[in-house]
Parts: structure tokens; C-alpha cells; sequence
């Protein structure tokens, strides 16, 4: 069912289109004269990051986490506290936030990954609920309220974040180095072992390898690039609050994996796009947007499994008849 | 202390009752069906906002209650038939996307007939009393009529899966869908009839929280991923495990909260004890579960053929 990944093939070349319209939207938004463009955009590309790495588990390991928002609001808090106390290098901040990332995902993965199926996501859902709940025990830190930042990670005379546009170009290159990293991942022998376990984790246990090894390593380094985008977050938003790591949050990243096409490469960018698109959208139209957005899903789950990307690839392959 | 002791045992019995009507749904609709249904939380908050809103139409909190139960039910029937009735057969992950979508749905719903704002749901005076428990300690009579019912639901639970016609379909259902369907037995009513038993106790639980809490969108969340901790520690499926995971983690939680800030003094000078309590006490139950997933992945009463 995996085939090879075509460069060529509709969904990567309309990933790349999107990639290159994405570098001009700082022009756009400059020709429309709408600041507004380049906030909106930069959070998409945070939230694409997101997916992108829910992607690797969810998608290539199917491992159904329903927990994955969790390492939003790790990678965020460990900004925000260090910029509390007059910490604001980003050399020192962003790494942080991964390795923490990485040691939540450790052992929550560790425990998590002993099940499987329903009890998999149900025991994500409960940890993350456990991190949020411990976010919101953090009292100093502003507790339920949330944390103010008030200086953005500063990478001396290197990068200016406060620039939107620095900023923009920065989760932009992130995310592009996040998808192709993904996608070489996937392609090594270690992703061949997640994306067999998948299918069939009996049988390659039964060939010799430890797959619980090898999920848990999928794990951890999912939790660390969210980690990454979690910190980015932080300093977009320039606040931090328990509701970074909602579960409402790891929900709507599985939608987003999932509409973008799951275990494809571009498929958490079409995701993340299309999502965060459709609820500016449907926001502007009515205050109940979910009213119409909820059965939309419901929709979408029943009737269009593919994804958006396998929706390109469709629309070239009745072309060619 | 004795008296606190026994009131925060009370507030944990009663918490735990309350988590054991959703936790028993969702494991019966679980085993049966084999479905994830995260809006199961959405009975729960349509419950308590019927039972409040035909309280305050008869001047009535029993009639409102009476009759917020076979209105859920109707709304418990009518998700599945339109849309749950087809995710049967698809795997989990499609499962988890739907009712998600549900959920959305049905707390935007909510906000759009009732507004933001919530509703309380005021007690009767019968109920809005005090009892003696024991000699010079009283205990609230709601909590304790709230325990009452918990506990009859309980045993009437047990009568219904154990000792009637319908209990034995359930429990065929559970051990082999296929089979029973063979057998002749209209297998979609009884899918029906079993979402909208999990509706009901799931509303049921809602409308008895509502006085206390009150009737908020969003209230059936929380206590969802309780439920669902309790259904891990329990084991999938099996009801008698979600009654004594229920009052485990009812118990914990609440007890937990009450004592360890004075647990932990015994240990910590009082600010770190002040500090570290509140964050302790809410990840207790998870630790719990963490442990019984070391211990025993399959949970403490795994269904048998599962």
C-alpha cells in the first residue's frame, strides 16, 4: 500500500506550490496592505509543525495519541518560565524545550506504548489531561491565567523575533526542515520498522526486531519537534496558559493529520492550512462556527478517508483516465 | 478529623458513583459495540441542561429530572441512528474523529439554545437539607440521596446484565457479535437500545452533578477523561470493574485533595507543601493508573473473551 513517494506526483507538486506561495506572503501581505496575513500564516506554520510531527506516529507508526498538544504547551512553559526569570536566550530556550519535550515523552511513551489500540488513545488523552492539569497547578506561573512574555527569544544580532516577518520566515524554514526530516525518517530502515509495526507488529516482532524500541524512539522524537513548535508558540502568542495543551488541541491536530492524508509526507501542511482556513472562515460567518464544523468532520471522517492530498493525487489520476 | 475523615469518604463515594453511571455506559457501548465514543460526555451535559430546563418549566426538580431522562435517551437514539450506527465497523481512529466532531456539535448546540452563561438547577427544599449521620455530624441529604441512586443504579445494573432476557443478549453481544447476530437476534436494536441505556446514566449523572456544579457547556469533558481512567484501571468492558475502578479513583481524587496538603507538611515546610499539594493531588489518580498499567495492562476485572 506504501508506494514509493513520486516527486513529481500531483500532492508534491502542489506542496511545493504552496511551499513557494508561502515564502511570498510577507509581499502579499504588504501588497494588501494586511499585517494581519503574516499572524495568521505564522500560526498555521506552527500548528503545520505540529502536525507534521503527529504525523510521524499517528500517520507512519499509527500510534492514535491523543495526547500530542501536551508537548504544545511543554515547549511553551519551558519558554515562558525561563523568560520569567530573565532567561530569554534562544540558544538556550528552544533546545530546553525539546530535551523536556523529550523526557515527558519518554516516559509517558514508555507507559503508553505497553497498550495498544483503544486503551492507547484513551491513556494519551489521560496523561495529557494530567500535564494540563500540572499547568495549571503551576501557581508562580500565573496558574489557570496563564503567563505573560514579555520579551521574545532572543538570538542576539542573529535574528530579531520580534520582527513578524523574521518570525514568519523562521517557522518557515522549521517546518520545511520538519517535513523533510519526517520524510527521511520515514524512509530509513528506522521508518520502515515503524510503518511495518504498523501494519503488522507481530510479524516483525517475530522477524527479530524490538518494535517497542522502535515506537517509543518514534515517540520521543514526535513529542520533541512539537516541543519545538510549542516554543515557537510561545513566542508568537507571547503567552503561555494551560489551554495551549487543551484536549480540544491534540483533537484538532489529529484532524488536521487527518484531512491533510495521513502517512503522507505533505499531508499535515495541507491539513494544518486547510483547518486553521476553514475556522478563520467559518468564524467570520457565524459565532457558532463549530455548529457547522463539528457535522463538516463527521463528513469528512465518513466519506473522504484520503485526505486532502490523495484528493490532488485523484483529481490527476481521472485525468489521465 | 474522624468527621472530616468521613465526610471527604462520603464526597469520594459520591464522586465515584457518579463517575460509575458514565463509566458503565461507555464500557457497555465499549464492549458491545466496540466504539469509542467520546461524546458520551455531551449526554452527560444535555442531561443536566434538560433536567434545568424542565425544572424550571413544571416548578419541579423530580419532574425535571423524569422526564430530562427519556429526552436524552431520544437524543441518545437518534446520534446513533444517524450517525454512530455507521462507525461500527470502522476502526478507532475514525471513531475518535467522529464523536470529536460530535462533541464540537453538541457543546456549540448547546451554547447556541441555552447561551454561554450555563444554568443552575435549584434543589427542592426536601432536598436541600441536612441529616445526621451520626450523633452532632451532618452530611448534606442531597450528597447522600445522590449516593442512594448511584448505588440502586448499581444494583439495578447488575439485575438488568445479569438475571434478565436483555442482560444475557448484552453479555453475548459482548462475547461475540457475530454469533448472536446469527442467532437471529435483531442486532442493530439491540445496539440502539444499549447507546441509549449509556445515554441515559450518562444524563443521569449530569442532572445529579448539575445542583451542585451547575449545568455548564463543556462540563461532561473532565469527567469524560475520568471516566476513561476508570475504564483503563477497571478493564474495557467489564462493568463490575468500572464499579470498583469508579470508587477507587472517586475516592483517591476526592480524599486526595482533602488531606495531602497536611500529608505533605509532615514532610515539606508549609510553603512547599502549600505549593506542591494542589499539583500532586490532581495527578494521583493518573499515577494510579500508571501503576496498574505497569502491574496489570489488562486492568484490575478484564471482560472475559476480550
Amino acid at each position: 500500500m506504501m508506494r514509493p513517494a513520486s516527486l513529481s506526483s500531483p500532492s508534491n507538486l502542489a506542496a511545493a506550490l504552496i511551499l513557494v506561495l508561502l515564502a511570498l506572503l510577507p509581499l502579499f501581505a504588504e501588497l494588501l496592505a494586511s499585517p494581519f496575513l503574516v499572524t495568521l500564516f505564522t500560526r498555521m506554520l506552527i500548528y503545520a509543525i505540529a502536525a507534521t510531527s503527529l504525523n510521524l506516529i499517528l500517520g507512519y507508526g499509527g500510534m492514535v495519541s491523543f495526547g500530542h498538544a501536551m508537548y504544545i504547551g511543554i515547549g511553551g512553559y519551558v519558554v515562558g518560565i525561563m523568560a520569567s526569570h530573565g532567561v530569554h536566550a534562544g540558544w538556550l530556550q528552544w533546545p530546553l524545550a525539546i530535551a523536556i519535550s523529550a523526557l515527558f515523552a519518554l516516559v509517558i511513551g514508555a507507559l503508553c506504548l505497553r497498550t495498544r489500540g483503544v486503551y492507547f488513545i484513551m491513556i494519551t488523552l489521560a496523561f495529557a489531561q494530567m500535564v494540563y492539569f500540572m499547568g495549571v497547578g503551576l501557581e508562580e506561573y500565573g496558574g489557570d491565567d496563564g503567563l505573560t512574555i514579555y520579551n521574545r527569544s532572543s538570538f542576539g544580532s542573529l535574528l530579531n523575533l520580534s520582527d513578524k516577518r523574521v518570525f514568519y520566515y523562521v517557522c518557515l524554514v522549521l517546518l520545511v526542515g520538519a517535513l523533510y526530516l519526517v520524510h527521511r525518517l520515514v524512509q530509513s530502515r528506522f521508518g520502515m520498522v515503524l510503518r511495518g509495526s504498523r501494519s503488522n507488529d507481530r510479524r516483525m516482532q517475530a522477524i527479530g526486531f524490538p518494535t517497542y524500541r522502535y515506537r517509543l524512539t518514534g515517540f520521543v522524537i514526535a513529542g520533541m519537534i512539537c516541543g519545538l513548535s510549542g516554543a515557537l508558540m510561545a513566542n508568537h502568542n507571547e503567552f503561555v496558559s494551560p489551554a495551549m495543551m487543551h484536549w480540544v488541541q491534540s483533537g484538532d491536530l489529529i484532524v488536521m493529520v487527518v484531512l491533510g492524508g495521513m502517512g503522507t509526507a505533505t499531508g499535515p501542511l495541507f491539513g494544518a492550512l486547510a483547518f486553521l482556513l476553514v475556522e478563520y472562515l467559518l468564524s467570520r460567518i457565524t459565532e457558532y462556527w463549530q455548529i457547522i464544523f463539528g457535522p463538516l468532520l463527521i463528513l469528512v471522517v465518513l466519506f473522504a478517508r484520503g485526505g486532502i492530498g490523495s484528493l490532488f493525487d485523484m483529481l490527476e489520476g481521472r485525468r489521465r483516465g | 478529623m474522624t468527621i472530616l475523615i468521613l465526610e471527604q469518604s462520603l464526597n469520594g463515594l459520591q464522586l465515584g458513583l457518579l463517575l460509575f453511571l458514565l463509566a458503565a455506559g461507555l464500557t457497555l457501548v465499549f464492549g458491545i459495540m466496540d466504539l469509542v465514543n467520546l461524546a458520551h460526555g455531551s449526554m452527560y451535559m444535555i442531561g443536566a441542561f434538560l433536567a434545568a430546563t424542565f425544572a424550571g418549566w413544571t416548578d419541579s426538580f423530580i419532574l425535571g429530572a423524569l422526564l430530562a431522562l427519556p429526552a436524552t435517551l431520544l437524543v441518545g437514539i437518534v446520534t446513533e441512528i444517524i450517525c454512530l450506527r455507521t462507525l461500527y465497523p470502522r476502526d478507532h481512529l475514525d471513531q475518535v474523529l467522529a464523536t470529536f466532531g460530535l462533541i464540537l456539535f453538541f457543546n456549540e448546540a448547546v451554547r447556541l439554545i441555552w447561551g454561554p452563561a450555563g444554568m443552575s438547577l435549584p434543589l427542592p427544599q426536601f432536598l436541600s437539607t441536612s441529616v445526621e449521620i451520626l450523633p452532632d455530624v451532618r452530611y448534606p441529604t442531597y450528597r447522600l440521596s445522590i449516593i442512594g441512586v448511584g448505588l440502586a443504579v448499581a444494583v439495578f445494573l447488575y439485575v438488568l446484565v445479569q438475571r434478565t432476557r436483555l442482560g444475557m443478549l448484552i453479555r453475548a453481544g459482548a462475547s461475540n457479535r457475530e454469533m448472536i447476530g446469527a442467532l437471529g437476534i435483531d442486532i442493530k436494536l439491540l445496539y440502539t437500545l444499549v447507546f441509549g441505556l449509556g445515554a441515559a446514566l450518562a444524563a443521569l449523572a449530569g442532572l445529579m452533578a448539575a445542583p451542585i456544579l451547575t449545568a455548564q457547556i463543556g462540563m461532561g469533558e473532565n469527567i469524560l477523561i475520568l471516566s476513561f481512567v476508570v475504564i483503563v484501571i477497571g478493564g474495557i468492558g467489564s462493568i463490575r470493574g468500572a464499579f470498583v475502578a469508579a470508587l477507587i479513583v472517586g475516592m483517591i481524587d476526592t480524599v486526595g485533595r482533602a488531606f495531602l496538603p497536611d500529608l505533605l507538611r509532615l514532610f515539606l515546610d508549609r510553603a512547599a507543601a502549600a505549593t506542591a499539594a494542589p499539583a500532586i493531588s490532581s495527578m494521583l489518580i493518573y499515577m494510579l493508573m500508571a501503576a496498574i498499567l505497569v502491574l496489570r495492562p489488562q486492568g484490575l476485572f478484564p471482560a472475559p473473551g476480550k
